[in-house]
């Protein structure tokens, strides 16, 4: 991924900052500037995700692309945030450990690396909370 | 709009073909169809090409134009076009051509699909094929292609009384159907054994719940219903084309275990083609991992939710039962290069129909489905075709 395209995607990869709507209530992550329930009615505003939230479904991968490869296996979730939400992010857990509603919360890591000596790229993976 | 039919169908072997180039792929998939219509070139009014990633796979764009020149045609300077919806890219090149002949614009119209996959590493295939979900808020976190769909069996199966072995037994069946048909990437017969102890992919997925990294091309030339006996005895009507989106990630879904593009494509296709679920002969699902026709037998409506593993495991979908299913050998053993998949089912139905079938024949058969899923659900194409 180019360097302009992750870096214009770091408030959200960091810091979990997502939107909502005023009109209906409804939280958006990633980022929504329209919604899709008001449409032009609706009004946007920054919203920063606390990050907590428990696991829907998940998997162990054991086969990966090339940049996620030293990492097998991993332990990849959708996880409902509180505020409603729907996220797809690693879990820093052990594949025994994995369960669905487990309680997750976020954690900063390395995500992936271009090579060797390429860009290194951090954001949000989650750990369980419980 | 025009009544439309499938006068020639054509498609090349599937597998990994590494002797043979993009190029003579689709040359070979688009020389048989003409052929099966009894055609020239130059009759040819318009041609579509469904292919996905043809830019990551051979390093090259501008298909459309490719295709059409390397078909003979550059000097008739016929109208071109590439359609890209990821794994549906097949079924959306055949809905652009019986939309372009339905609507009167064009007559004889090839719709083909063409992937040439083994030209880079499987770590660079796995990658492109990532493409198919959401890069940024998939991709990048780590997600890969059986991981979203291990994701959707996981839920499945907590949620539904499916087991492991009637998971399996989806690709015991399409292999045994596989082994029957002569394109196959695969045919052979094998083991519910085989499966079970075959390597995790992604938990609960084993590698023979996964469709595997093909190269073939397919065609068929559609024409107006009216002209097709001009070309062929057997004409093959196209009775229904629908087609149906959903959020690009699975996260996003209403529920993560229900293809709604699916359910929406199939309620139209029935509603067009003025057809219910049992009036269907045979199906060719988009079995792109075992747990997808499982979904996929549900969402189009052959059974409630739930029912769909113990259904399996009863025989019904098998290839003498009530409602075969992926009579070709589906995604799983017939090998899934991923923008012909779509036309290499047509190019099976319309066999099917022709009573052409061979040794994977369904007798009697009259009506039939075609299934194409674009990444794990954002893009479905239905098609109903009758005799
Ligand atoms: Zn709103």
């Amino acid at each position: 991924m180019s360097v302009a395209r992750f870096w214009r995607k770091i408030p959200q990869r960091y810091n979990l900052i997502g939107t909502r709507c005023t009109t209906c209530g409804r939280y958006f992550f990633p980022p929504r500037s329209f919604c899709p329930e008001c449409r032009r009615a609706g009004k946007i505003v920054d919203h920063q995700f606390a990050g907590n939230g428990k696991i829907v479904t998940f998997t162990v991968i054991r086969t990966a692309s090339e940049q996620f490869e030293q990492l097998t296996p991993y332990v990849f979730a959708i996880i409902e945030l509180d505020e409603g939400p729907r996220i797809s992010a690693q879990i820093v857990c052990s594949p025994d450990d994995a369960r669905i509603g487990m309680r997750v919360k976020p954690v900063f890591r390395r995500i992936a690396a271009d090579g060797e000596s390429g860009v290194i790229y951090y954001g949000t993976k989650y750990a369980p909370a419980e | 709009m025009r009544d439309v039919a499938v006068i020639g169908a054509g498609c090349t072997t599937f597998g990994e073909k590494w002797d043979t180039s993009f190029r003579n792929l689709f040359v070979e998939a688009g020389a048989l169809a003409l052929e099966d219509a009894g055609l020239a070139g130059e009759q040819i009014d318009a041609l579509y090409v469904g292919n996905m990633s043809a830019g990551r796979f051979i390093e090259q764009e501008h298909i459309g134009a490719l295709i059409a020149d390397y078909a003979g045609l550059a000097s008739h300077h016929v109208p071109a076009t590439r359609v890209e919806a990821a794994c549906a890219s097949g079924g959306l090149s055949f809905r652009q051509a019986v939309i372009a002949v339905a609507s009167g614009l064009e007559d004889i119209v090839v719709a083909a699909g063409v992937e040439k996959m083994t030209d880079v590493g499987t770590g660079a295939s796995v990658d492109a094929l990532a493409g198919a979900a959401d890069r940024e808020w998939e991709g990048f976190a780590g997600a890969t292609f059986p991981g979203l769909y291990a994701m959707i069996a996981r839920d499945y199966m907590h949620r539904y009384p499916l087991t492991r072995e009637q998971l399996a037994l989806v690709a015991v069946k399409n292999h045994y159907n596989g082994a029957r048909n002569p394109i196959a990437q695969f045919q052979q017969e094998i083991s519910l054994e085989t499966v079970l102890k075959s390597s995790l992919v992604a938990d609960p997925l084993r590698l023979f719940d996964c469709s595997p990294i093909t190269d073939g091309a397919a065609a068929v030339v559609v024409a107006p219903l009216d002209r097709a006996r001009e070309f062929t005895d057997t004409p093959i009507r196209v009775l229904a084309s629908a087609q149906a989106s959903d959020t690009i990630t699975l996260h996003d879904r209403r529920d993560i275990s229900t293809l709604d593009a699916t359910v929406a494509a199939g309620q139209r296709a029935f509603r067009m083609a003025g057809l219910s679920p049992s009036d269907i002969d045979m199906v060719e699902v988009h079995d792109c991992f075992t747990i997808a026709e499982i979904c996929a037998i549900e969402d189009l409506g052959f059974c409630r939710k739930g029912e769909a593993g113990r259904i399996t495991e009863e025989g019904v979908t098998a290839l003498n039962g009530d409602l075969p299913v992926n009579t070709s050998g589906g995604l799983k053993a017939c090998g899934h290069p991923v923008g012909a998949t779509g036309i290499k089912q047509v190019y099976e139905i319309t066999q099917q129909l022709r009573g052409e079938a061979g040794r994977r024949q369904i007798t009697g058969a009259q009506i039939g489905m075609t299934h194409n899923v674009g990444g794990t659900g954002a893009t479905v194409a239905v098609h109903i075709l009758g005799v």
